[in-house]
């Protein structure tokens, strides 16, 4: 059932990003119907849950790490969950009237429920590591749904500052619950909750808490980290009332809550929590008397209210827990309704500027009482339920928790802030509801449709029930959940509104003839003005905040990047291969490498010569790439084929064969490339090839080329000259036959042993045809190359000289003879690659050389009878040979599955079983039909495409001249 | 047999190097092919040089690192062959776009 409950709502998101964008309303159900299904679950569950049991879901994933999937669901989880998922259908129903038609509504709600969803993940995680994934996931989606209008700036800001913060807050989070893990020895949280003098008495508590409170205290808008709540204001109104007064930001205080029994208690953590919970209680809410954006007052409101949670859970006392898990779910429910009502008032009339609202009673008198009511409730108005959590907070401020300065303070801050709260709700409301008629206000203001009232009307009925019959309706809930925090310690509370002539009744008094008292002078100056408190108005968190983000990411990064980097790329090498050159020869010279001995005795005469041979050729190439390019291609070729040689020469017929099929194809790309590369000519006179820098610099590339290539031969020299040491070789030619079936070894490691690697490998060859196509599709060459090349023009002026013949002859009559009997040779290719195809599992061949030769057939049609002749006369998709490669090799891989084995194994090797006796090899030849297929595919898809070219190129110039013309005609 | 090729490894990887820091994109890719020849011939040379010992097994019979090849450096030049063909291949394509794309064949798209 746990698993459904978090699961439910991912899945939710997932059918929803399937909507089409403009159908609002199956969306809209969807959710409902979901936050209504996970709402049921929990209810469900009560029963269970009230009998004090908790349950558990465990799915191991890395048990030997403790890295388990646990759900666990005790009382308090139990009222977060369903807190989570009843305020969530609220506002779900609100947001189907809220959101306009215009935005795309299906992703709102898609990324709602996902927030849903990693929400109820961390109230139910049981895992530590779990939590912190899921407490990651609500920063991320939070940052999506700020930033939902991603058109508007503000929104934009808003999201990545309140992304920067949690997540920043999130990661010392995650440290620190991987140190408490560590004290712990398990990051089970029923081993954690029960292990706390353990983890008080540590030497790393202090560290651990710093870590851990920084990541609750940053999620729940704590000073001084509060400043992301208001601008997280930009989000829609659903958004705010859900996650930025209900949930998200009570997702800090629910891990205070969680590990109040093995945190709390100790002076750091009376000194640290209480500090940040008493400030951000105070300048909160003395903030929020000041704001004039209504969403603005209520966000300071929500930061001031968490303060009060935040300084309740740092005194330590069991009653203060109550206390704070009481408030909690009292916040939750006015605030909701509060925001919800702002949203309405927003979205009838155009503004949410408190200086421009006046006398919306007379157009909505419903939406007013009930905002009303729900302020009443937060300023801590008798008879509602934030007056019943507020007395009880008065009455622990006033109880001696610890002799300090701290704790002397909280009384009087308490009573302040609670009169500030009354001043700001009455603020609040009279400046809106009450007042002359309103003018010029962008729409003209009524009541809005029922259903869009209807969640704040239930919220605000749940406030005036638990505020007058507390015993009847919260109080089983109340007790369940404080019974699971507090265990054995749970004291005894009531819950009852009268508690006779009492300080805390005094306290209350005083705050709010105070509160009404302040705001009766402050009235004439906050009707008019300007944005923010007095004297705070320029020390804002937010500008530190930016100033240190652009000082960081930006300034730092800037001047970094001037000093250090470069965008050019031959530096770039130059490092590379430094230090490249420095380790290599570092670590050789440390760890005592001693050259071999050089011993000429051994030398084939043959062999030497033919790699003279080569080496000229690499010398060569390097020396004639700049000027001379078909040399250097041709003199590449040659090293190549001396590199063939030496594969047949030492036993490696695979290699021989496979070499000598790409040197082909390789040798026929660049030339294909070569056509629309310009010449470079040689010019004896550029002053760059004189100058003594220019000297110098390619003095110094031939040192760190030389030194490169001599460090590479004394090493391969001697490695090669040591004894052969015991590798894993020897297991693969063992069981080459027994196992993988075939007798060419280096076949069955490809296609067998190590299959997934090669299927990854024709997956990057795939990848790069595709994009070699993609790059040529939009293809504009070098325009000194868009001319008829030389050859051509030779031959077609020829042509044109005399009379008997028509252009183009030459070229069509040109290699005619080589031409037939490439066409002829078709066949014989085709077969060929057939031969090696089937021969690879027990001789020389394989998938890769057959589809590069079978490549090699078709290329040799293009070059006999060129590209149109081929094309009418053969079907050729290699972009489906492609995907038919690929679709083989998974499914070979995937067909083992079904009978039970991992991924790609061969079932070659399981010759017991009856249909697969008779023909061996079975599966491991449909692995290589397919790597087959997609090599021939993206071959001939990547020669193709560069051959298209040339037929491609005429067509545009033809084109581009014919518009030349039309200009000139007009 | 050993010293030729470490011999041969060598002149590659300096010729290779060279062409790596020249500005010429069409130099890279030479200088590219060249490197990765030296470096197929390194790998493969891990599992020693053998003239004339057999690549492949009996039908029904287990090999031995005594007898037979090495066949793992094998397979993985055989691999890095074809990944090297995919390699050369994008980076043409890339030459030849940077080339009409700036006009110019520098390797930073600008003289």
């Amino acid at each position: 059932m746990l698993l459904v409950l978090v699961l439910a709502p991912f899945a939710g998101s997932l059918a929803a990003i399937c909507i089409p964008t403009d159908k609002a309303t199956p969306a809209a159900w969807l959710s409902g119907g979901v936050a209504l299904f996970c709402l049921a679950t929990a209810a469900g569950l009560y029963p269970v849950i009230a009998s004090g049991r908790v349950l558990r879901y465990d799915v191991h994933w890395l048990p030997e790490f403790g890295l388990n999937f646990t759900l666990r669901m005790d009382g308090f989880a139990w009222m977060f969950a369903s807190l989570v998922t009843a305020i969530g259908l609220l506002v779900v129903v609100y947001a189907r009237y809220y959101m306009s038609a215009s935005d795309p509504v299906p992703r709102f709600f898609s990324l709602f429920l996902a927030f849903m969803g990693a929400m109820l993940g961390v109230v139910l995680s049981g895992n530590l590591i779990l939590l912190a994934i899921f407490w990651e996931l609500t920063s991320i989606v939070s940052f999506l749904l700020i930033g939902y209008w991603h058109h508007n700036a503000h929104a934009r800001e808003g999201a990545r500052m309140a992304l920067t913060i949690t997540g920043t807050g999130g990661l010392s989070m995650f440290v620190g619950l991987m140190l408490l893990g560590h004290i712990v020895g398990s990051y089970d949280l029923d081993v954690v909750l029960s292990s706390g003098d353990l983890i008080r008495s540590d030497p790393l508590y202090t560290t651990v808490l710093a870590l851990i409170l920084l990541g609750a205290l940053t999620k729940s808008a704590q000073f001084p980290f509060h400043f992301w709540l208001p601008h997280a204001m930009a989000a829609p109104t659903p958004v705010s009332a859900y996650l930025h007064s209900a949930t998200l930001v009570k997702a800090g205080v629910f891990l205070l809550t969680r590990l109040w029994p093995v945190l709390a208690g100790t002076d750091a953590w009376f000194w640290i929590v209480g500090l940040a919970g008493l400030s951000t209680l105070l300048l909160g809410a003395y903030f929020a008397i000041f704001q004039q954006d209504m969403k603005g007052l209520l966000a300071y409101s929500t930061i001031s209210h968490l303060g009060l949670i935040t300084v309740l859970l740092s005194l330590g006392s069991p009653l203060a827990a109550v206390a704070a898990i009481f408030h909690t779910m009292n916040h939750a429910t006015f605030k909701a309704s509060l925001f919800m009502a702002a949203g309405i008032i927003d979205h009838e009339t155009g503004t949410r500027d408190m200086r421009r609202l006046s006398g919306l009673f007379r157009h909505m008198p419903f939406t007013a009482t009930l905002a009303m009511v729900a302020s009443a409730a937060m300023a801590g108005v008798p008879l509602l339920n934030g007056f019943l959590s507020k007395e009880m907070f008065f009455a622990e401020a006033i109880e001696t928790h610890k002799y300090n300065i701290l704790d002397t303070m909280t009384p009087y801050v308490a009573t302040l802030a609670s009169m500030f709260a009354v001043t700001y709700s009455l603020r609040f409301i009279h400046s809106v509801f009450f007042g002359p008629q309103p003018h010029d206000l962008p729409k003209m203001p009524h009541e809005p449709p029922h259903w869009m009232r209807a969640p704040i009307e239930f919220l605000v009925f749940a406030c005036l029930v638990v505020g007058i019959v507390p015993s009847w309706t919260i109080g089983p809930f109340l007790h369940t959940a404080v019974k699971s925090v507090l265990g054995d310690a749970t004291p005894v509370y009531s819950l009852a509104i009268w508690h006779g002539w009492n300080l805390p009744l005094f306290m209350s008094v005083i705050a709010l003839v105070g509160g009404v008292g302040l705001f009766l002078i402050m009235k004439r100056y906050l009707a008019t003005s300007v944005e923010g408190p007095p004297f705070f108005r320029r020390l804002e968190g937010q500008r530190i905040f930016e100033r240190v983000l652009v000082t960081l990411s930006w300034k730092w990064a800037r001047s970094i990047e001037m000093r250090a980097g470069t965008r050019r790329l031959q530096p770039q090498m130059r490092i590379l291969v430094a230090v490249a050159l420095l380790a290599g020869a570092v670590t050789l010279l440390t760890q005592g490498f001693k050259p071999a001995a050089i011993v000429l005795r051994s030398i084939d005469p043959a062999f030497a010569l033919i790699w003279l041979i080569g080496m000229i050729c690499a010398v060569g190439a390097a020396y004639q790439a700049k000027f001379h390019r078909l040399a250097a291609l041709v003199l590449l070729g040659g090293a190549g084929l001396v590199t063939c040689i030496t594969f047949v020469w030492l036993s490696a017929p695979d290699l021989a064969v496979t070499q000598l099929l790409v040197e082909i194809v390789t040798t026929v790309l660049i030339l294909l490339g070569l056509r629309w590369l310009p010449k470079r000519i040689e010019d004896p006179n550029d002053p760059e090839i004189m100058t003594f820098s220019t000297r110098m610099r390619r003095l110094r590339d031939l040192a760190f080329a030389l030194f490169a290539g001599l460090g590479m031969m004394i090493i391969s020299y001697t490695m090669m000259s040591r004894e052969m040491p015991e590798t894993i070789s020897s297991y693969f030619l063992e069981r080459a036959y027994s196992e993988g079936g075939g007798t060419n070894v280096v076949n069955v490691i490809l296609v067998d042993f190590r299959g997934f690697d090669t299927l990854g490998e024709i997956a990057v060859l795939c990848i790069v045809a595709l994009t070699v196509f993609a790059l040529l599709l939009r293809f504009r060459p070098a325009t000194e190359s868009l001319e008829t090349p030389e050859q051509q023009r030779v031959q077609n002026a020829f042509d044109d000289e005399h009379p008997h013949r028509k252009t183009g002859d030459s070229i069509a009559e040109y290699l005619l003879v080589p031409s037939v009997i490439m066409r002829w040779m078709f066949p014989v290719i085709g077969m060929l690659s057939a031969f090696l195809f089937f021969r690879g599992h027990d001789l020389p061949g394989g998938g890769f050389a057959a589809g590069i030769a079978m490549s090699i057939g078709f290329i040799l049609q293009y070059m006999a009878g060129g590209t149109r002749w081929v094309e009418e006369r053969l079907r050729i998709h290699p972009l489906r040979w492609m995907a038919i490669g690929l679709v083989i090799a998974t499914a070979t891989g995937l067909g083992s599955w079904l009978f039970g084995y991992p991924f790609l194994t061969s079932h070659a090797q399981y010759a017991s079983l009856p249909i697969i006796g008779k023909i061996p090899l079975a599966t491991a030849i449909l692995f290589d039909l397919g790597v087959f297929s997609l090599v021939l595919g993206a071959t001939v898809l990547m020669l193709i495409a560069l051959a298209h070219q040339s037929v491609r190129a005429p067509r545009a110039q033809h084109v581009r001249a014919a518009r030349a013309a039309a200009k000139e005609s007009t | 047999m050993e010293l030729v090729l470490s011999a041969a490894i060598g002149v590659l990887t300096a010729s290779g190097v060279w062409l790596l820091f020249r500005p010429r994109t069409y130099q890279v890719i030479i200088g590219l092919s060249l490197l990765s020849y030296a470096v197929n011939l390194f790998i493969f040379g891990m599992g020693r040089l053998r003239v004339n010992a057999p690549p492949l097994l009996e039908p029904g019979g287990a090999g031995g690192l005594l007898t037979h090849t090495d066949p793992i450096p094998q397979a993985l030049v055989l691999t890095a062959i074809v990944i090297g063909f995919a390699m050369t291949a994008l980076f043409l394509v890339v030459l030849l776009a940077s080339r009409g794309f700036t006009g110019t064949d520098h390797v930073d798209g600008r003289e």
